[in-house]
């Protein structure tokens, strides 16, 4: 397994996000967390990055227990976070962004990556002298993507990448997923968007008030009344 | 040149050292109000050093340098637990501390100030400014001036890259003060007598809108802005006491016209010599002001 967690607890004062929460993601997997808004779902992602500690539980991340590691020691385990929002440095420019993905490698094939990027996205080539501000929201998620990815991750987190986006964009942003999958790149991909998440996934949980409610191959998961229940149950309370 | 010439130069050199000392901070994020009190302990440091230890300039100032790093780092690490005005409150009260503290005691000369024995002429501050400023631009240009513009924007994006935004942060706050002690030497051996009044709360002040607004998002803002700040009020010398007035005016219709400072780097990349031939030119135009 490249990624274990277990038991993994999240507090923020007195709220209690994540509850012994256990996940495994092998390599090459691509896993989606599910849940309405509140579940827990991005606490979990900020605990695995090592954004806020873990009160109780551990993370082994490719067989190194990685629980007390500091952020950037994490990411030079190869575990990286697109956060929420996608969260380019707006000032810095789309060339410089990219650069700052790579920050953690002290390797000289960094120029060699960084061109790959823009072979892959000719429209971030276009604007790589220009600052992140003038893209579209479809390239800042490319982008946020592109500099995760330069770090050489075995295990890319992502949360809610395809929130704002339009459409045709969350297309393409899962037909990406599935090729950096394809690729061998291991994914854990925390969701609204359940249906796309169930499909390009091998398996997926669904968290409800920090806890797992439901875990089980992507067909399963889209059959069952409990997925539904998870979101709608959970708004129909707060609607109430 | 004329004595009234040299004068200014000197001061350009030590408010352009001063003003790169608060910039390596402000460049990640932080205000540091306290500038005066830095710039004091260097040149008190080299006073007494020169005076009572008897030690030439060129042993003076690489101590005084290092006094100064050691409080910087020292007090970076009760002052990153602050954040926004309370960061500017703990610098300010830093800097209070140490012109109160020189001011009672006996040991550097209390009210009376000290005489600094050794001088150096302006051109050894000319020098310094000089090394100083490429300094400043190769870090800026370095991997570690990308994290700290980086930090500047977001220090969370910043951790969530790998860069220990922390560590970065005592560094620049240690290097502050270096630059800062450095500035307070040289102005100690050059105008030969230090008094604690002169290192008060408006010097801090006025070496941070030097740096504000000249703009802290590149390395030319600092030097744009002391040469603005330091020549200006001579400039209008003519007007008698209005210039305070005509001063203070500037100084509001800078930040109500131009808040992010006279320097950005979209004006840098416009003036860049990459720009001057047309063909070239159109990225830079479309480049817009960010941040």
């Amino acid at each position: 397994m490249l990624l274990e967690v277990e038991g993994l607890d999240v507090r923020y004062g007195r709220t209690h996000a994540v509850k012994a929460l256990s996940l495994q993601v092998a390599d090459d997997e691509l896993v989606t967390v599910l849940g309405a808004n509140g579940a827990g779902k991005t606490s979990l992602l900020r605990a695995l990055q090592g954004l806020v500690p873990a009160s109780a539980g551990r993370i082994r991340f490719g067989g190194v227990d990685i629980t007390r590691m500091s952020p950037p020691e994490r990411l030079r385990q190869r575990l990286a976070l697109v956060p929420e929002g996608r969260q380019i440095v707006i000032s810095l420019t789309v060339h410089e962004n990219l650069l700052m993905g790579a920050y953690c490698r002290s390797d000289s094939d960094v120029r060699r990556d960084v061109e790959g990027v823009y072979d892959r996205f000719p429209n971030l080539a276009a604007r790589r002298d220009m600052p992140a501000s003038v893209l579209s929201g479809g390239e800042q998620q490319m982008l946020a993507i592109s500099r995760a990815l330069l770090a050489r991750p075995r295990l890319m987190m992502l949360d809610e990448p395809s929130l704002g986006l339009s459409p045709l964009l969350v297309e393409r942003l899962f037909d990406l997923l599935r090729n950096l999958r394809a690729d061998g790149l291991a994914i854990l991909l925390v969701e609204q968007n359940t249906q796309m998440a169930l499909e390009i996934a091998s398996r997926g949980l669904v968290m409800e008030l920090g806890k797992v409610v439901l875990e089980g191959p992507s067909e399963a998961l889209a059959s069952n009344d409990r997925l539904a229940a998870a979101y709608f149950g959970h708004a129909a309370q707060h609607a109430g | 040149m004329s004595g009234y010439a040299s004068g200014i130069v000197a001061i350009l050199c030590i408010n352009l050292i001063f003003a790169y000392a608060i910039f390596v901070t402000a460049a990640a994020g932080q205000l540091n109000l306290g500038g005066a009190g830095f710039q004091a302990i260097g040149a008190y440091a080299a006073a007494w050093l020169s005076s009572s230890a008897h030690m030439p300039a060129n042993v003076t100032i690489p101590l005084a340098i290092l006094a100064s790093a050691l409080v910087g780092f020292v007090i970076s690490f009760p002052v990153l637990r602050t954040r926004g005005v309370y960061m500017v409150l703990a610098t300010f009260a830093f800097g209070q501390f140490v012109s109160g503290f020189l001011l009672r005691s006996p040991t550097f000369g209390g009210a009376i100030g000290m005489v600094v024995a050794d001088y150096i002429g302006v051109g050894a501050l000319v020098i310094c400014a000089v090394v100083t400023t490429l300094l400043v631009f190769f870090l800026m240009a370095s991997r570690l001036g990308l994290a700290i513009r980086s930090i500047h924007d977001d220090e969370l994006v910043s951790t969530i890259m790998g860069v220990n935004v922390r560590a970065v942060q005592v560094a620049m706050f240690t290097l502050g003060g270096a630059l800062a002690g450095l500035s307070g030497a040289l102005y100690a051996h050059h105008f030969s007598f230090v008094e604690a009044q002169y290192f008060n709360s408006l010097l801090s002040i006025y070496v941070l809108l030097f740096v504000l607004i000249g703009g802290t998002q590149t390395a030319w803002g600092p030097l744009v802005g002391s040469l603005f700040f330091t020549l200006l009020p001579e400039l209008m010398r003519v007007g008698g006491s209005w210039r305070y007035v005509v001063f203070g005016v500037v100084i509001v219709l800078m930040m109500v016209l131009r808040p992010q400072g006279i320097v950005t780097r979209a004006l840098v990349a416009r003036l860049s010599p990459r720009n001057w031939w047309p063909a070239s030119s159109r990225a830079a135009t479309r480049v817009s002001d960010a941040g």
